[in-house]
């Protein structure tokens, strides 16, 4: 008896009399008794918690219906929603700049790069904001002219630095730490051979990066960056120390106000979940685009 | 005829070990030459270095009369800065052993990036161009696939479109078939062929011997950093001079 699917042709001719014939015979595939015990208790203990969340009145879904898309929630959302796209951004551009520079041949451009990401990864986001936040205090004025020379216009830091930009400054720069560890090793991944042959092809450096190497470090770039965008997006209630009106500080105010602490809490999950799932459907398509020709 | 390629005393270490040791060659406009020799000799780095993907430590090469890499003014040198570094290459084709096709762009896209982005070809007129050569090496039917979805020997043929698109004087094949099954390796080598017929200049790193009897004009046999012995196919595959060439020629035929 072999147990390959094309025996050896000699073997074969010459067994071929006493070998049994299996075909007639009825399949029995393999049982799992503790499986079926498993599933059977994960979903008594489902079917408790939603039983809970349903009648408890604890949850109070009255209220969470209630405030869960009044103006000021939803002014709040929109508050997250742009301190996650700026952050992101921002923090993506400088991000890749600051990947290049770890990546180039300068010893200097490469340590200050690397100096900037130990340094921002080191300090707690939540220290670093609280620093910008009172940016007035250390800086008194910016001057823009020659460097350590005269300057040609100044500013009142007090003006300039807003408890918003401070917060959209403070999430761009933490995140440009992680985005430029992040495009660095995507660029990495990257086939030595593709840049080889732009070279050898004679394509503008620029042009290379932009068209040869970034598109194939997207498919390793992509799920880390969605990861990072992600818990920059719930990242962005650590704001509410600086009494941005995001989602997170709102619904804390309204709760020190009624009391209802639970479902309030409630309408920001839901909120969260809501667009975290938005996010997540945004990455699979973005990720289909970047993997043309990756497979047959 | 000129030469096309003037290599002399080209010198290249990496750290201590001595790779070229004092390479001099001459290629002629029109002549295809086959460069043979063991692992480790240094073909790939003399490729390279013609195509300034490596730079020489001494010596100079220079291509359809102009020094790569350096631009000679008085009695200096200048090193060329990296956009005349690339301008130079648009003139030399070069394929390499695992092909290095762009995964993500479309057979088309791959032969006309090049044309487009380094000689600033209008995108019409480098489509055109591009379908008459995937005509030419018999892959007229693939323009919309992606690299991935073709058979090495496929592959191999779109990089050669994809070196020829930007109409090179000087082609070079760096073990173009090594990487192929040995089914696919005919297919590759008639293209080659075919372009040495119509009187391609091209150096060509190869261990099929059975091509370069039938297509070259020289031969060069390379070991360890020198060039060992040169001359025609009869010269060198079937008299061969030098004992490391009869030894390196019993072991490959
Ligand atoms: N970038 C590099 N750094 C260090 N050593 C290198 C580098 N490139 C090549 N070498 C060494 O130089 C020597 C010659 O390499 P080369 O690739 O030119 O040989 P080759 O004749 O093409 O061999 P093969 O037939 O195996 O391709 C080898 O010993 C190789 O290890
Ligand atoms: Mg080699």
């Amino acid at each position: 008896m072999s147990l390959t699917s094309d025996p050896p042709v000699g073997k074969a001719a010459a067994s071929d009399a006493e070998r049994e014939d299996y075909s007639a015979l009825k399949v029995v595939p393999v049982r799992h008794p503790w499986r079926w015990a498993a599933v059977v208790v994960t979903a008594v203990l489902v079917a408790q918690f939603a039983h809970g969340l349903i009648t408890n009145s604890g949850w109070e879904w009255d209220v969470f219906a209630d405030f869960f898309t009044t103006r000021t929630i939803l002014k709040a959302v929109w508050i997250t929603i742009q301190l996650t796209f700026y952050g992101t951004a921002l923090g993506f551009a400088l991000g890749i700049v600051l990947a290049f520079m770890r990546l180039s041949q300068s010893p200097f451009l490469k340590s200050v790069a690397f100096t900037y990401i130990w340094a921002f990864r080191s300090i707690p986001l939540i220290v670093q904001l609280l620093f910008w936040f009172n940016l007035t205090y250390l800086y008194k004025r910016l001057d823009f002219g020659i460097p350590f020379g005269p300057g040609f216009f100044s500013f009142d830091t007090a003006g300039l630095v807003g408890a918003m930009s401070a917060a959209v400054l403070g999430l761009a720069l933490h995140q440009a730490a992680y985005a430029a560890e992040i495009v660095r090793g995507g660029v990495l991944a990257v086939d030595g051979g593709q840049l080889e042959a732009a070279a050898a092809l004679g394509i503008p450096r620029l042009r290379q990066l932009r068209r040869i190497v970034l598109p194939q470090a997207m498919r390793s770039i992509l799920p880390n960056a969605a990861n990072e965008v992600i818990s920059l997006f719930k990242g962005t209630s650590i704001v509410s120390v600086m009494a941005i009106g995001e989602l997170f500080y709102q619904v804390q105010v309204i709760y020190g106000r009624n009391g209802r602490v639970v479902p309030l809490l409630m309408v920001a999950t839901v909120w969260y979940i809501i667009l975290t799932t938005v996010l997540s459907i945004a990455q699979y398509y973005v990720e289909r685009h970047f993997s043309r020709g990756a497979t047959r | 005829m000129t030469a096309m390629v003037d290599i002399r005393s080209v010198h290249k270490s990496f750290g201590s070990l001595q790779v070229l040791r004092g390479i001099d060659l001459e290629v002629r406009s029109g002549e295809v030459a086959v460069v043979l020799g063991p692992s480790g000799s240094g073909k790939s780095t003399l490729l390279r270095a013609i195509n300034h993907l490596e730079k020489v430590d001494s010596g100079w090469i220079s291509v359809g009369g102009s020094l790569v890499g350096y631009r000679r003014q008085g009695d200096r040198l200048y090193e060329l800065r990296e956009r005349e570094i690339l301008r130079q290459r648009t003139r030399i084709g070069f394929v390499f052993q695992n092909f290095n096709l762009f995964p993500h762009l479309t057979v088309l896209e791959n032969i006309v990036e090049a044309p487009i982005s380094a000689l600033r070809r209008p995108r019409k007129e480098a489509v055109r161009a591009a379908e008459a050569l995937l005509d030419r090496v018999g892959l007229a039917d693939k323009a919309a696939s992606y690299p991935r979805q073709l058979s090495g020997g496929q592959q191999q043929r779109v990089a050669i479109a994809r070196a020829l698109a930007l109409e090179p004087e000087l082609l070079l094949f760096d073990e173009p078939t090594s990487a192929l099954d040995p089914e696919l390796v005919g297919e590759v080598l008639d293209v080659i062929k075919d372009l040495a017929h119509q009187g391609t200049t091209m150096i060509v790193v190869t261990h099929e011997i059975g091509f370069a009897r039938e297509v070259a004009d020289t031969v060069v046999f390379m070991d360890d950093g020198r060039i060992v012995e040169r001359g025609t196919p009869a010269e060198v595959l079937d008299a061969p001079s030098h004992e490391r060439t009869k030894a390196f020629l019993s072991k490959v035929l």
